[in-house]
């Protein structure tokens, strides 16, 4: 089955991009530098049978996501098919391109959860962060829909130097909105925001105080929101878990069928990534080269291979390890061990105020 | 903060909130409870518990036919139950 010695669990989690389009520019998107066009998208039975043998494979969870997934005409159909297949279903949205009617159908075809992205809690900066003039408006009221069909909200807040000094706001905008867990996620360096790190990347002071602003939040808003935090790694001293450990515990799908160990990929030269198109979720899982490339722990090289924590954090992440220092096998460098990990503050010093490259197809 | 020793009002009646649903999933070994971007295993207590708490039923009752189901202490069955439903109550997965 599985290479490296590694048996593998059963995935808990699908990410389902169901399209690379989206109206929005986020200069942060962790989409690919290359998107997918429409004309190579699965079609809405190929969804369907994506989620039936996730189901069986035991995944609980799916995530639908994009793009922005109300660019697909046929939504309420694949979240009916999700809902049919027994999985819980996450609707993951800008908020532009799904109507207020068709959220009421989503609601019907059996949608659990939405999680709306807001750019900023100002709206000029949001609308200017996102690239599209009233997005920020239609979030609100796409928001108080969500909340007024009684399906549970959360906000997520992608974190950078450009708002990063209103977080507490951002908080204080997804309580007004009714959510009931808001994500504080400081922007991840892959894709589109490893092409704008350097725009987007606060200084270790304003780190310092979103920390500290997140600990208060958590403090005085206890009982009202859930606030989780998405570290904003190039500032730590150990690496993350990534995905849960690669290959143990979810996989994505691409809009034109890959299935990837995680989002980003892609972004990792070499690897052999097979489509459902070709083979079943569950072959895939089990044999695919790419799931299989970084799997247990006989990949590792020192100083993860004899390390007390390579079962925790598995090494860190394999596309940052990638990126930063050209070898996917190597300790990731956030790490305090690794011997590249002088390379992140280096990165993290680099910052400018050059124009953000927006995601566009 | 959170204060898993509180009590609970007897005639209160626990029930799972919108989003929040309680599954048995033959590929992953038992009962799981799913919310928003969570996900958490539910040992057999607990599972035996959550599948009670309905928002018909008041905690007296839930105990009750625990303790009688187990043959077990109630006061002791008490505890645990509550100990539990606080804990998730904090969490948001549940309503009291």
């Amino acid at each position: 089955m599985a290479g490296n010695g590694a048996a593998p669990h059963n995935p808990l989690g699908l990410l389902a991009e169901l399209t690379h389009r989206c109206p929005l520019g986020c200069p942060y998107c962790s989409n690919p530098l290359a998107l997918d066009p429409r004309r190579s998208e699965l079609d809405t039975q190929t969804w369907a049978r994506v989620f039936n043998e996730a189901a069986g494979l035991g995944v609980l969870q799916v995530h639908l996501s994009g793009g922005e997934p109300g660019a697909r005409r046929d939504l309420v159909a694949i979240t009916a098919a999700a809902h049919a297949a027994g999985l819980y279903t996450n609707l993951i949205t800008s908020a532009v391109g799904i109507t207020l009617a068709t959220l009421r159908q989503l609601a019907e075809a059996g949608l659990d959860h939405v999680q709306i992205s807001i750019q900023d809690s100002e709206p000029t900066s949001a609308d200017r962060i996102a690239g599209y003039e009233g997005a920020f408006a239609r979030k609100r009221a796409l928001a108080a829909e969500v909340v007024r069909l009684k399906i549970p909200l959360t906000i997520n807040a992608v974190m950078h130097r450009a708002n990063i000094g209103r977080l507490e706001d951002m908080v204080t905008l997804a309580l007004s909105l009714g959510a009931g867990r808001v994500e504080i996620a400081h922007a991840q360096y892959y894709g589109w925001a490893l092409k704008n790190r350097s725009a987007l990347m606060p200084s270790a002071e304003q780190v310092r105080r979103a920390a500290a602003a997140v600990e208060e939040l958590r403090a005085r808003h206890h009982n009202e929101i859930v606030i989780d935090a998405v570290v904003p790694d190039y500032y730590a001293r150990l690496p993350k878990p990534c995905v849960g450990g690669w290959g143990r515990r979810s996989l994505n799908v691409t809009p034109s069928g890959k299935v990837l160990p995680c989002h980003a990929a892609e972004s990792i030269p070499g690897l052999e990534f097979w489509s459902v198109r070709e083979h079943s979720l569950a072959d895939i899982w089990a044999n695919s080269p790419a799931f299989n490339a970084f799997r247990g722990t006989a990949w590792m090289q020192e100083p993860c291979r004899s390390c007390a924590r390579r079962d925790v954090d598995f090494g860190g992440c394999r596309c940052q390890a990638f990126a930063l220092t050209g070898d996917a096998r190597a300790t990731d460098p956030v790490c305090h061990l690794a011997p590249d990990h002088d390379k992140v503050a280096a990165f993290a010093s680099l910052q400018d105020d050059a124009p953000y490259v927006y995601r566009r197809m | 903060m959170s204060n898993t020793t509180s009590s609970i009002a007897p005639d209160a009646r626990p029930r799972l909130p919108h989003g929040v649903r309680l599954v048995h999933s033959e590929a992953q070994g038992g009962w799981v409870l799913l919310a928003p971007e969570r996900i958490f295993k539910a040992d057999a207590i607990a599972s035996e518990i959550l599948k009670r708490c309905t928002g018909e039923t008041t905690l007296t009752a839930i105990v009750d036919d625990l303790a009688k189901a187990y043959a077990a202490p109630r006061e002791r069955v008490l505890t645990d139950v509550t100990a539990l439903l606080r804990g998730l109550a904090d969490k948001r997965l549940l309503e009291l």
